[in-house]
């Protein structure tokens, strides 16, 4: 009790100095001392920060120059190399330069009302909340545990409930290792989708080596796994059914309450991984029986490095930790927690629930306008099923052209291609390839991710540029060529590449 | 308990909201904290309540503190401008 009252005397100190208790907060932040406080500094100093597609600008129009010297001697078919370069990357000059950020699955820009609630963090309340001897502990224990109940809140668990991670990665390895070490004594099989993020496919690869059998649940065209096979494939001996609820590729929503049933009935833990779908769908972990949830910060404009694993207390859920320690977080994640991450995932989390329906009828309507429009353009798909889906992810084929080369001619709209797990490698996307696309299909697969920050202007310009481009890199192709003039490709013999 | 706000200290609010929000540098927080403002103020105008009204304001309020501290940060850190952002020719 004593803890507690002086717990909140000091913090409504440190809220004093915000402006936030008894000074009127109008007053305290006169509008025109800000705007002094800011001219001041906007006057001296220099601060902008340029994205490097400014020296690529540059560059190119070096290369350019150069190029048109020998320009007859470059041009192929009536395209001269500038002019490719012209078609390739527009400059509008009298506008920015800075690409329009359009990977939302990637991650998510930080909220400045995140931003908000972490730098009192930053600035004075720096504690180690795992210190109960002092004040400078309770200050942040207290900013943790507030966080804890915003997390839980939105998929309707207790607080107690949630233990934090360092993301998504982790909370994953933690389940697929955690649960089958600790019950391999009796069980030895996991069941798992072949669409699922690396770290779980990565994770459950790895217990094969420890003896253990995984099996890799196919999808239909549509990306969805069937309920039916699921249930053949359990084996009295599985201790793990781990199923994602929205893919970051493809946006595909798995029919997690059906699953969820399933699950129950046989006695199996189920844990999703709801990195993607955290916030953004309706997740209920009671009425839909998930047992385990892996979530993510930084896809719900909070801070990367921190994310959470929802696991279920009645009927008790149990693992071995990876981690040995100081057993924080029940034992299951030692190590010291970093209170301005934790506060600012909390506020995330919050305002997810705050904003949400403000959030999903803007992006569904966004989404519907891109969709629309780059589905108008012939011979283009979209890959998943239409209907099980979260709209902030659209992914779509363009038939004909190289989505890497879309990419390189898009570089004023920061996208990523199917194949982005691993945006090194030009590996086609595993998860097109499990919806059974060929190689060329899933080469050509572009994905788009609309979030809160995302407006309507950026999404006529990606919807202008993508349509000139997807049609100028068609007259370049060969292919498309042979299709206008109605020749069956499949009717070719082509050698291996 | 506060009282309801007047209709005047409710404008005076929403004028503040536009203007701070106006402040943000960065283009995708701008318009979306215009935006929302907007939304915001034209569906709780339809509050008749005034103990719900009176603590709309209050947390609007608490809002308006970090969407100044925010617009001020904004403007500290600054980046290039999109390609969608119309730049003036200096
Ligand atoms: C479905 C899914 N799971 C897991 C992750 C990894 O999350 P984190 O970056 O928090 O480790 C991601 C993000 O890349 C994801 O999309």
């Amino acid at each position: 009790m004593l803890k507690n009252t002086r717990t909140n005397g000091l913090l409504k100190t440190s809220y004093r100095v915000f402006g936030l208790q008894n000074v009127h907060p109008l007053k305290f932040y006169s509008s025109s001392a800000a705007a002094t406080a800011v001219k001041k500094i906007a006057d001296n100093i220099s601060l902008e920060t340029h994205t490097d597609i400014q020296a690529a600008a540059r560059e190119q129009a070096e290369e350019r120059s150069s190029a048109g010297n020998d320009s007859a001697s470059n041009g192929v078919g009536g395209f001269t190399a500038p002019n490719a370069l012209k078609h390739a990357y527009q400059e509008n000059t009298g506008f920015g330069t800075r690409p329009i950020y359009l990977d939302m699955q990637a991650t998510t820009p930080t909220d400045p009302r995140v931003l908000d609630t972490m730098l009192k963090f930053y600035t004075g309340l720096y504690g180690n909340p795992h210190s109960n001897t002092h004040a400078y502990g309770w200050e942040t224990n207290k900013e943790i545990e507030t966080a804890r109940e915003h997390v839980a809140k939105l998929i309707n668990a207790d607080p107690k409930e949630i233990v934090f991670t360092s993301g998504a990665t982790e909370s994953n390895n933690m389940v697929v290792k955690g649960i089958a070490r600790f019950y391999k004594k009796t069980k030895n099989h996991i069941i798992t989708t072949r669409t699922e993020h690396k770290c779980v496919l990565e994770a459950a690869r790895a217990m094969i080596n420890e003896g253990f059998e995984v099996t890799f649940l196919n999808v239909n065209e549509d990306g969805l796994i069937d309920l039916e096979d699921l249930k053949k494939n359990i084996r009295p001996e599985t201790c793990l059914i781990s199923v994602m609820a929205v893919n970051n590729e493809i946006g595909v929503m798995q029919p997690i309450k059906e699953i969820g049933e399933i699950c129950r009935k046989n006695k199996i833990f189920f844990h999703t991984d709801a990195a993607q779908a955290y916030g953004k769908v309706p997740l209920d972990v009671d009425k839909m029986n998930i047992d385990l949830m892996s979530i993510s910060s930084h896809k719900i404009y909070g801070p990367k490095g921190i994310g959470a694993l929802y696991v279920r207390r009645r009927p008790r859920v149990r693992l071995d930790p990876l981690l040995s320690g100081g057993g924080q977080e029940r034992g299951l994640r030692s190590g010291t927690l970093a209170p301005p991450l934790v506060a600012g995932f909390g506020e995330a989390a919050r305002l997810m629930k705050q904003e949400y329906d403000a959030d999903v009828a803007h992006i569904t309507r966004l989404s519907k306008k891109l969709m629309d429009n780059l589905l108008a353009l012939e011979h283009t798909t979209l890959n998943g099923s239409s209907k099980h889906r979260y709209p902030g992810c659209v992914n779509v084929s363009f038939a004909y052209v190289e989505g890497e080369s879309l990419l390189m001619a898009l570089r004023d709209i920061a996208l990523s291609s199917g194949s982005a797990c691993t945006s090194a490698s030009l590996e086609p996307s595993y998860v097109l390839h499990a919806l059974g696309k060929d190689d060329a299909l899933a080469h050509s697969s572009i994905r788009f991710g609309i979030g809160r920050f995302t407006t309507e202007d950026e999404v006529d310009y990606v919807i202008k540029a993508i349509v000139e481009r997807v049609k100028y890199l068609r007259e370049l192709s060969p292919l498309w060529e042979m299709v206008q003039e109605g020749i069956d490709l499949n009717s070719i013999k082509w050698s291996g590449h | 308990m506060s009282a309801a706000p007047s209709r005047g200290q409710v404008l005076n609010l929403y004028k503040q909201f536009i203007k701070n929000a106006n402040q943000f540098n960065n283009y995708n927080f701008k318009e979306y904290f215009l935006r929302r403002s907007r939304e915001s103020f034209r569906a709780n105008s339809k509050i008749q309540d005034p103990v719900e009204l009176a603590k709309v304001y209050r947390d609007a309020q608490f809002d308006l503190a970090v969407l100044k501290r925010q617009s001020i940060i904004s403007q500290l850190y600054t980046f290039d401008k999109l390609v969608v952002e119309p730049v003036a020719e200096k």
